[in-house]
Formats: structure tokens, C-alpha cells, sequence
């Protein structure tokens, strides 16, 4: 086949509707808020498994603080009948993500099984597809952080850790995800089963309000609760279909 | 032309010109010292500081993690938009006064552009590793995004500045000859190569004056390219604020705007430090000055426009933007940038005022004063206020930011300082065909020898 016919077959493959979705995994997550305690254990999980550095208090104070995941609080009301509402934000995973665009190198790309990943090693560090995240869930390296010891011998070998001028952001914990499909490879499967592959957070959550899963298989977990009506993304009408669905919270007290 | 007083003689340019060079008093020593050592002590020092400990030297954080190192470099990137453009408008359309000033007001392009690109290397994170952002075959077999912004950016920017040092060169040829004529020691072995033996044939004449309108027509859409680019940076994001169509043209405006107030600006400070009173007239101020208050009346609609979108889009993200723009925290900055960019500058109506030397001066730096804070106000207002109220944070520039900004200017003015005494900084053929062909006197048989 000479390179015309070649570069033609290719053409005609990568035109094919489609092709651009069609993912060896889609892997989701849903976060139930009415499960939510906002105990914040899933931020301190993914701090230990992802090597994430502790900035200190100075560099919180400049709004620098580093958390792959976060717990935001919106207050509703006055004191005497205030109430407060939790949303764990994470890294949407994205399939239209604006970041990946953006970025002059491709740090940021869409991998095959659906996962929005950073590339540390690739990034020039220009920012800019913190500026185009909505969810504001990109978090720079303005210094480089240490670990005093002996505190450097928790760190998780399987994860690198990030040199100042880079960006950063919750993986869906990829390490564990490849762990898990070469445990299927191993074991002779093709897919990974169902509640085999937890990220930290979604392990450590003690009222279960997340789940994690393929949301290309329709028995898994994820995919029955992403059918409950109280289902919705954040910043739907964005169209940047991220990978993260929240169960709205049912107020009993709302009229 | 306009010659006030005596009349100027074809040899008087010449020797004008090449006074410029060669004569340096002290004062030009001294201001020269001065500005390389502001350059190394705020802009380099800083900046060296800041690779060491990393980007957390300056004032960003969590929303907003562009600065006013992105400020400064569209700043310098818009002011580099008058000369090259100007120049090339001005010669197409066969304007006379263009010839003294368009040397200067391109070399004010190239170094502008130069700046910019310094301010990029300070933005990113990485600079050490800033070549992975340009197309090269390499082993890693990796292409940068070609769908990416600052791709289009990186592209524009080294095609205007590679276009911009063929054109000034290109129209300085003869010059260089000119000079080369005159000159002995270390420049005259520098003009002879930098004029390639020009001669000053029929053949060369028509064959430069071809390839230069050629380049003049090449360049003028590559202009507008540039800073429609640079704010696609901005506007292909969903923020709130920068998500806007009208971004590229307002853009460009500003570009031209800041640009033509920073001419005015150099053109003041060479027609009295350099002694060029006869080559920069009132005519040259007459006309920027005109050209200065359509550009603003310009910049104003646009301005008003991105406020009736913001109210008309009707969704509350951008109306909330809109709000905290003209009232919050950043408001004042807002209203200075009104009163120096869309108010002072209706004095230009007064042909009086256009005539004046001073307050012209203190206008275009006021105007370019109010650019800045325009720049400055895109990103801060914008990225501190995005979608996720729990996010939102002030920005405060920090001292290294501050000190790099006045830096960057030393750094501008050093480079048009080493200009001024390599180039012609008035074009010496150019200002000659304005003037009527002098007749041959006895003993008077200078002109015959200049190309």
C-alpha cells in the first residue's frame, strides 16, 4: 500500500462519526450530596495517595493551597436559620475539556479510557488551562515543596512528585486504574470488573456519597445511579460534559 | 517637508543624519548607563530570583494565575502595532510626513516585540523549556497543540517580528550606504556589510522600491493578525468577561491606539534629545494627534459595546461580571483607564493642542498609562471572578511583578538607545525625495556624491 492509499484509509477512519468518543473505558464518578457529611476525608485521602505537598499556612493565606479535591460551602440564609451545603470539587474530567485545547504543548490530553490527564514532565507551565477550567480544579506549583523528614517516607512510590511551574490536578487516581486493568490483563479478562478500581477518595468516603466506575458497562454502579432523577453535572449548560455526576441534595424543609 | 527657517539642503540630511551617529555627548552616556542598570537591577535581578524559588515570587494565586506579566507582554505586543503598521498604511497611501518619523516609530516594533517576547519567558513556569511550544522535528516525536491559542500566538508573533526586521532593514539599505560613505573605523567596515554593496543604481532603486511595497502590502494583514490573536488568548475561553466576539477588533484598536500614543511619545524625546527639529515638525504631531482621536472615539465604542453585550447577554455570569467591573474592588483602576484613554484624549479636537509639544507628551503617556491598566483590568477582573463563588480571590501585583514592569521599560529604552546610534534613525533617502532637487553650485558638488 503506497502512502496515498495509507494516509486515505486513515482519513476515512479518523472521519468515521464518532471516533473521537470511542474510549476503552468512560470512567465516572457520581457524588451523592444527600450522602455528603462534608467530613472532608476524601481531601485528606487523596493528599496522602497523590503526594499532594502541604503549602503552609502563608501560602493558603495567598490562596495558593493545593487540593486535587475540595469541599466547597455555600451558606443559605442568616445566622438563626443559616444552612449549609457541601459540594466535593474535583477535577470533572471532561469529555469537551476547554483546558485541553488551550495548552501550546499537549500536557493535557484525552487518554483512551476517557481520563482528562496532565503530563508533568510536558508542561511549560503557561497556565493558561487553569484559566480556561470553569471548576477552577488546577492547581500550580509555585514553589517547589518538601516533605521534612520523616515525613518524605509516606510518599506513594507509584505517584511522581511535581517541580515548581507545573500544574497539577486529580487524576481520577490513574495508578490505581492501571493497576487494575493490569490485574485484568493477568488474570486473562478484557475488562476490568465493576468495584474493583476505587480511587482514595472514593474508598475512604465513609457514608458512601462517591462511587466510581465505567459508565460504558449499564450494570455497573455508577451507571444506575446516573439514571436517579436527582442526577446533574455542574455547569451543564457549559457543554464541557464532564465525567462527574452529582445527586442534587433533596431539601426537605424547600418548598 | 516642512522646513522652518532655513532651507535644508540635500547635503544637510546627510550630515544631519550622520551627526545622529557618530556625535555622542555625555548626557546620552549617562542615560544609557542609567537604563542598563535599571534593566539588570529590576528587571534581570528579579527574575533571576524567580526562577530560583519559582512563580510564587509573584502575586497570583488560586483564580487568577495570570498576571500583569500576561499585562505587560500584550502591552508591549500592542505597542509594537503602530510603527510597523503605521508606517506601511502611511506608505501605500503615499503620505508625505510619514518619511521622517517611520525609521523610528518600526524600530519601536522590533524592540516592543522583543520585550514581549522577554515578558513570555517571565510568565511561563518553565522557561528552560519554552522551545517545546514551537514546531520542530525533535526525538521525543512530539508536535506542540496546533489548536491552542497560544500556538496561533507563538506563530503570529515570530512571523510580525521576522517580517518587521526585514522591512525596517530592507528601507535601510540605502541608508547604510549613506552612511558607509561617510564614515571611517570600526562603522564604516559595519555599513559596508549591513548595505551589501548597494550602489545606488537605477536597477537597485526600482528593484528596492518594488520589494518594499510588496513587503508594506504583506505586512499590514499580518498586523492585524497579530493582536486578533493575542486576543483570542483571551476570548476562545469560557470565562465570563473574555468569552467575547468583540475581542479581536478591540483588541487591535487598543493595539494601534497605545501604539500611535507611544510614536508621539519617542517622537518628542528624539526631536529634542537628537537635535531633529527640522525632520519632526508640528505636521507630524498635527497628524498623529488626528489619528490619536479617531483612534479613541474608536476604542470608546468598542468599549460601550462590551458593556451593552455584558447587559444584553441577559445571563447572570456576565452580568456579574459587569457589575463588579464598574463597581468592585478593581473600579477605580476602570475609571482612570475612561479618564485617560476615552476622556483627556477628546482635548485633541484643539488644533492648538495637537501643535504643542508638552502637553502632547504628557498625553500619549497618559494614554498609554490608561492602556495598561485596560490590560491589567482584562485579567484581573475577569479571572477573579469566574463561575464557582467559592473560588473567588483578589489579586494584588507583588513587588517582583512591580519591579519587573519598570524593568521591562529600561530594558525598551536601552535597546532604542544602542538603535539610535547604529541605524539612521531618520530615513535619509526618503526625507530627500520631499525635497526639491537642489541645483549645482560652484563648489557645491556634495550631493552628486550621495547615493
Amino acid at each position: 500500500m503506497n502512502f496515498i492509499e495509507r494516509f486515505a484509509a486513515s482519513w476515512r477512519e479518523y472521519r468515521k462519526p464518532g471516533y473521537y468518543d470511542r474510549f476503552d473505558y468512560a470512567w465516572t464518578m457520581t457524588i451523592d450530596l444527600d450522602r455528603c457529611t462534608g467530613c472532608s476525608a476524601c481531601v485528606t485521602a487523596c493528599q496522602a495517595e497523590n503526594n499532594v505537598p502541604i503549602v503552609g499556612e502563608e501560602e493558603i493565606a495567598k490562596g495558593r493551597k493545593i487540593q486535587w479535591i475540595r469541599i466547597e460551602r455555600y451558606w443559605e440564609g442568616e445566622f438563626p436559620d443559616a444552612k449549609l451545603k457541601f459540594i466535593p470539587m474535583l477535577c470533572q474530567h471532561c469529555d469537551a475539556a476547554p483546558c485541553e485545547t488551550v495548552c501550546p504543548v499537549s500536557a493535557t490530553y484525552h487518554n483512551q479510557d476517557g481520563l482528562n490527564v496532565q503530563v508533568y514532565n510536558r508542561c511549560i507551565g503557561t497556565r493558561s488551562c487553569a484559566v480556561y477550567c470553569p471548576y477552577e480544579v488546577r492547581y500550580f506549583n509555585y514553589y517547589d515543596h518538601h516533605w521534612d523528614p520523616p515525613l518524605e517516607q509516606q510518599l506513594n512510590p507509584d505517584v511522581s512528585v511535581r517541580e515548581k511551574g507545573v500544574m497539577e490536578k486529580c487524576t481520577f487516581c490513574i495508578q490505581r486504574i492501571r493497576q487494575a486493568k493490569d490485574q485484568a490483563k493477568d488474570d486473562g479478562r478484557r475488562r476490568v470488573k465493576d468495584g474493583e478500581v476505587q480511587p482514595a477518595c472514593v474508598q475512604t468516603c465513609p457514608s458512601e456519597a462517591l462511587v466510581f466506575g465505567d459508565r460504558q458497562d449499564p450494570d455497573s454502579k455508577v451507571s444506575k445511579q446516573m439514571n436517579d432523577p436527582r442526577a446533574y453535572r455542574v455547569l451543564e449548560d457549559l457543554n464541557t460534559s464532564p465525567s462527574v455526576v452529582y445527586l442534587k441534595k433533596v431539601d426537605a424543609d424547600a418548598d | 517637508m516642512q522646513t522652518d527657517g532655513h532651507k535644508l539642503g540635500f547635503a544637510d540630511v546627510n550630515n544631519d543624519v550622520v551627526r545622529s551617529l557618530v556625535v555622542t555627548g555625555r548626557n546620552y552616556y549617562i542615560t544609557l548607563g542609567t537604563a542598563i542598570f535599571v534593566m539588570l537591577a529590576c528587571f534581570f535581578f528579579p527574575w533571576f530570583y524567580q526562577l530560583f524559588y519559582g512563580i510564587g515570587a509573584a502575586g497570583m494565586n488560586q483564580p487568577t494565575v495570570w498576571g500583569t506579566y500576561l499585562a505587560s507582554f500584550i502591552f508591549w505586543i500592542g505597542l509594537s502595532h503602530s510603527g510597523t503598521l503605521l508606517s506601511c498604511v502611511l506608505h501605500i497611501t503615499n503620505s508625505e510626513w510619514r518619511k521622517a518619523m517611520y525609521r523610528s516609530a518600526e524600530a519601536m516594533t522590533l524592540f516592543s516585540l522583543m520585550v514581549a517576547a522577554m515578558m513570555v519567558m517571565v510568565h511561563v513556569g518553565r522557561p528552560w523549556f519554552i522551545h517545546w511550544a514551537a514546531p520542530y522535528p525533535n526525538q521525543m516525536e512530539m508536535w506542540p497543540n496546533f489548536r491552542s491559542p497560544l500556538l496561533f500566538d507563538v506563530m503570529a508573533i515570530t512571523t510580525y517580528l521576522t517580517g518587521s526586521l526585514i522591512f525596517i532593514y530592507m528601507g535601510s539599505i540605502p541608508d547604510f550606504a549613506a552612511v558607509r560613505d561617510r564614515t571611517t573605523g570600526w562603522r564604516h567596515h559595519l555599513y559596508v556589510l549591513l548595505s551589501l554593496g548597494w550602489r545606488g543604481s537605477d536597477t537597485e532603486w526600482h528593484r528596492l522600491g518594488w520589494a518594499y511595497t510588496f513587503l508594506a502590502v504583506l505586512i499590514i494583514p499580518l498586523a492585524v493578525s497579530v493582536h486578533s490573536i493575542v486576543s483570542w488568548d483571551f476570548a476562545m475561553s469560557i470565562v465570563p468577561g473574555l468569552h467575547q466576539t468583540i475581542f479581536a477588533p478591540y483588541f487591535v484598536v487598543g493595539a494601534i491606539y497605545s501604539g500611535t500614543a507611544g510614536i508621539v511619545t519617542v517622537m518628542y524625546f528624539l526631536r529634542k534629545y537628537m537635535k531633529f527639529e527640522q525632520y519632526i515638525t508640528t505636521l507630524h504631531f498635527d497628524n498623529l494627534g488626528r489619528l490619536l482621536l479617531v483612534l479613541s472615539l474608536l476604542w470608546s465604542y468598542i468599549n460601550i459595546l462590551e458593556l451593552f453585550t455584558g447587559w444584553y447577554s441577559g445571563t447572570s455570569t456576565e452580568y456579574e461580571q459587569l457589575k463588579y467591573k464598574l463597581t468592585g474592588y478593581y473600579a477605580p483602576l476602570y475609571w482612570e483607564m475612561i479618564l485617560f484613554c476615552a476622556i483627556a484624549p477628546l482635548l485633541l479636537i484643539s488644533k492648538r493642542f495637537r501643535t504643542s509639544f508638552v502637553p502632547m507628551l504628557i498625553l500619549s503617556i497618559a494614554i498609554n498609562i490608561g492602556m495598561y491598566t485596560e490590560r491589567f483590568l482584562i485579567i484581573s477582573t475577569t479571572l477573579s471572578r469566574q463561575y464557582l463563588p467559592e473560588s473567588w480571590r483578589l489579586y494584588v501585583p507583588s513587588l517582583v511583578e512591580l519591579s519587573i514592569i519598570v524593568g521591562s521599560v529600561a530594558m525598551f529604552v536601552t535597546l532604542f538607545l544602542l538603535f539610535v546610534k547604529i541605524f539612521p534613525s531618520v530615513s535619509i533617502y526618503e526625507v530627500k525625495e520631499t525635497m526639491p532637487t537642489p541645483k549645482a553650485e560652484k563648489g557645491d558638488l556634495e550631493w552628486q556624491a550621495t547615493p
